[in-house]
C-alpha cells in the first residue's frame, strides 16, 4: 500500500467564545488506514469531526484532503469529495424506510432533474433501479436484509447505528468518519462492528478515521491512534505505544502526584 | 393479508404496488369521470372545491409534510395565483397559458418566501410566512389599477384555445384533469431523488448536509413547488368563484389550509384529498346538525370556528397522524383480523440527538 496522506490536518484550533476547544492539532491520515482519536470526554474529538465534515470553521490552522483546502468547501460539497460520517448520537431520518435512508446517501451519486422526476421518466427510473443496486450491496455487506422495509423510529439502537454506518457506505467515500461507532452498542454488536471496520478497511479500501473509547475495539482496528485531552494532542502512535505513554495514562486516571495526595496518610507517616 | 412476490426492484418503484392499488384507484377515478351524470349540480360544484383544495393541499403537504417547513400564509400564494390568472384571462390570454403563468408567478414568489427559511425554523418561519400572508393581502388590496381593489374582480370564464368553458359540468373535468396531473407529479417526485431530500431535510438537517444535500437548494426548491401548486388551486378557484377579491386570501384561509393538511394526516399524500374533503364537507355537517341544536348554540356566530378549533385539538392530542393515520390503522385492524393490538402504531422515543445546526 503507497503512504499516500489522505487527510491533513495542520494546526488546527477552535475556540468558542471562552474555550479552546481544539488547540493547535495536527495529523495526518494515510490512505488506507485505521485512525483512531481517542481522550477522555470534552477532549475535542467530536469537534475534530465537525471540522473536518464542514460543520464548524476552524479559528486557525488548516485541513486538506487530497491536497485540496476543505475550509474552502461549502459542508454540503464534503460529501461528494468522498467523504462520510456518521454521528455520535446516531442523526438518521427517522421517518423514512432504511431503505430510503441509504438511498438518500446516494444522493451525490443521482443526477437528478427536476422535469425528468416529475415525469419519472425512463431514465430517472433507470437511476432509481442502479441507486438501488448499490444500496442492496450495503444491505448484504452490513446483513441489513431483515430491517429493509421498517421505519428507522421503530428500531432498537443496534440495528439504528448499523443503519447509519450503511448509510455513510452508500455515498461510496473514500474517507470514512465514524463517530463512536461502539457507543451504546453490547459486547456481540461491537464485536460485529469491529469486524465490519476492518472489511472496509481491507474489502473496500476505504480509510476509517473514527472516535472510540471502547480500546478493546481500538486495538483491535487501528492502525494508528491519537491521543488528546483538553483540545491538546498528547500522544500518537500505534495501540501500544498510545496506551502506555505516560500522559495518556495520567489524563485518564491522574498522575502519581494526584494518587498519593489522595492516599491517607499512614499510621507510621503519623508517627 | 396480502403477500407480494418480488422479482425485480422495479417493482418497489412502481406507483401501483399490486393489482388491489390498480383495481380501487382506477374505480375512483372512474366514479370522478362519471361525476358529473350521478350528482347534482350542487354537489358537483362541492366536489369542484374539493379538488381545487386538494391541489393546494398537496402543495402544502410538500412543504410542511414533507419538508418539514411550515407557511401560515400560504392563502397568499392561492391569492396571487387566483389574481395572476384572472388579470390574464380578462385580458383574453388562452386558459393554459394562464394557468402556467399563475403557477410560475406563485412560484417565483415563493422563492422570495422561502429565503427567510434558509434562515429560520420552527415558529419563526411561521411568523414570518405569517406577515408575508399579510403583505400580500395589503398589495392586492392598494394595487388598485391591477387587482380592482377593495371591490374585488370579476373573471371570465376559462377559454381553452377556442372550447369556452362555462359550464359547471365542463369545468370540474377541467379541474380533475389537473388535480390528477399535480397528483402524479408528486408521487412522481417523491419517489425520486428530490422527493428523498426533502424527506432528509425534515429528518434532520444535520446529517441530509453531510450527505451532501444542499439544504439552500431543496428547502428553496420545496417552497417554489409548494407555491406553484397553491398558485394552480388559486387559478381554479378564481374560475369557480368568478369573482375575487382580497379578503378571501386573508389569515384564516391560511388557517384553513394548514387544518387541512394536519387533519387530513402530515407526510402523506392522500392526507392532502382527505383533508379537503373535511374542509370542504365540514360546514355542510355543521349546517346539518345546527337544526338539532338550541338556538343559543345553533345560530351562535361562531360556531364553526369553535367546530373546526375542536376537531383540530382531538386530532393532535388523539390521532397525529391525522385522517390518514386512521384509515391506515382501521385497514390494518382488517388486514390481520383478529390479531390487531393497541400497541401497533406506537412508537419508540426517539434517542437523543446530536448538535443541531444553529
Amino acid at each position: 500500500m503507497t503512504e499516500q496522506i489522505l487527510l491533513s490536518a495542520s494546526n488546527l484550533s477552535v475556540r468558542f467564545g471562552g474555550v479552546l476547544a481544539v488547540n493547535n492539532v495536527s495529523f495526518d491520515v494515510k490512505q488506507g488506514e485505521v485512525f483512531t482519536l481517542i481522550g477522555p470526554n470534552g477532549a475535542g474529538k467530536t469537534t475534530v469531526f465537525n471540522l473536518i465534515s464542514r460543520i464548524y470553521t476552524p479559528t486557525s490552522g488548516e485541513i486538506s484532503y487530497l491536497g485540496k483546502k476543505l475550509t474552502d468547501q461549502p459542508p454540503h460539497k464534503i460529501a461528494s469529495l468522498g467523504i462520510a460520517r456518521t454521528f455520535q448520537n446516531i442523526e438518521l431520518f427517522e421517518y423514512a424506510t432504511v431503505l430510503q435512508n441509504l438511498l438518500i446517501g446516494r444522493h451525490t451519486h443521482c443526477k437528478s432533474n427536476l422535469l425528468a422526476e416529475i415525469f419519472f421518466t425512463g431514465k430517472t427510473r433507470a437511476a432509481e433501479i442502479d441507486a438501488r443496486e448499490k444500496a442492496e450491496r450495503v444491505i448484504d455487506f452490513l446483513d441489513l436484509q431483515h430491517h429493509r422495509d421498517s421505519m428507522v423510529a421503530g428500531l432498537p439502537y443496534g440495528v439504528r447505528k448499523v443503519v447509519e454506518l450503511g448509510r455513510a457506505l452508500c455515498t461510496e467515500p473514500r474517507l470514512l468518519l465514524l463517530d463512536e461507532p461502539s457507543s451504546g452498542l453490547n459486547v456481540e454488536e461491537t464485536e460485529d462492528m469491529a469486524f465490519w471496520i476492518q472489511d472496509i478497511k481491507h474489502e473496500l479500501g476505504i480509510t476509517v478515521l473514527m472516535v472510540e473509547h471502547d480500546m478493546t475495539l481500538v486495538s483491535k482496528v487501528s492502525d494508528r491512534v491519537l491521543a488528546m485531552n483538553q483540545g491538546e494532542v498528547l500522544a500518537m502512535g500505534t495501540p501500544r505505544e498510545v496506551q502506555t505513554h505516560p500522559g495518556v495514562v495520567e489524563a485518564y486516571l491522574g498522575s502519581v502526584d494526584d494518587v498519593s495526595a489522595l492516599r491517607r496518610p499512614s499510621h507510621k507517616e503519623a508517627a | 393479508m396480502r403477500f407480494i412476490f418480488k422479482t425485480d426492484y422495479g417493482q418497489d418503484l412502481n406507483l401501483a404496488k399490486h393489482t388491489g392499488h390498480l383495481f380501487w384507484y382506477g374505480a375512483l377515478l372512474l366514479l370522478l369521470v362519471a361525476a358529473p351524470w350521478l350528482f347534482a349540480e350542487y354537489w358537483l360544484a362541492q366536489l369542484t372545491f374539493i379538488l381545487i383544495y386538494s391541489i393546494v393541499g398537496l402543495g402544502l403537504m410538500l412543504l410542511a409534510g414533507f419538508t418539514g417547513q411550515f407557511s401560515i400564509g400560504h392563502a397568499a400564494f392561492l391569492g396571487v395565483g387566483a389574481y395572476t390568472q384572472a388579470v390574464f384571462t380578462n385580458m383574453g390570454v388562452p386558459f393554459p397559458i394562464a394557468l402556467l403563468l399563475a403557477g410560475l408567478l406563485s412560484a417565483a414568489v415563493g422563492v422570495v418566501v422561502g429565503l427567510p427559511a434558509l434562515r429560520v425554523k420552527g415558529i419563526y418561519l411561521g411568523i414570518a410566512t405569517l406577515s408575508f400572508g399579510f403583505i400580500v393581502e395589503e398589495v392586492l388590496a392598494r394595487w388598485e389599477s391591477v387587482t380592482g381593489g377593495n371591490a374585488g374582480i370579476h373573471v371570465k370564464h376559462p377559454n381553452i384555445f377556442g372550447w369556452k368553458v362555462d359550464s359547471g359540468e365542463e369545468f370540474y373535468f377541467v379541474c380533475l384533469a389537473v388535480a390528477v396531473l399535480a397528483t402524479l407529479g408528486i408521487l412522481n417526485l417523491l419517489r425520486s431523488p428530490t422527493g428523498r431530500a426533502f424527506v432528509a431535510i425534515r429528518d434532520s438537517e444535520i446529517s441530509a448536509q453531510s450527505m451532501g444535500i444542499h439544504l439552500a437548494r431543496y428547502k428553496t426548491l420545496s417552497f417554489a413547488l409548494s407555491a406553484a401548486l397553491a398558485g394552480l388551486g388559486g387559478a381554479l378557484y378564481a374560475h369557480k368563484l368568478q369573482f375575487i377579491s382580497p379578503d378571501q386570501f386573508n389569515i384564516l384561509q391560511s388557517i384553513d389550509l394548514l387544518l387541512m393538511v394536519v387533519i387530513g394526516g402530515l407526510g402523506s399524500v392522500h392526507g392532502a384529498f382527505l383533508g379537503a374533503i373535511f374542509l370542504i364537507s365540514a360546514p355542510q355537517l355543521i349546517n346539518l346538525g345546527k337544526g338539532f341544536l338550541p338556538d343559543a348554540i345553533g345560530q351562535a356566530p361562531g360556531l364553526q370556528a369553535v367546530v373546526y378549533g375542536a376537531v383540530l385539538i382531538s386530532f393532535v392530542l388523539f390521532e397525529p397522524l391525522g385522517l390518514y393515520g386512521r384509515w391506515l390503522k382501521v385497514r390494518t385492524w382488517f388486514q390481520l383480523f383478529p390479531f390487531y393490538r393497541k400497541g401497533l402504531f406506537k412508537r419508540q422515543k426517539s434517542f437523543q440527538k446530536s448538535d443541531r445546526l444553529k
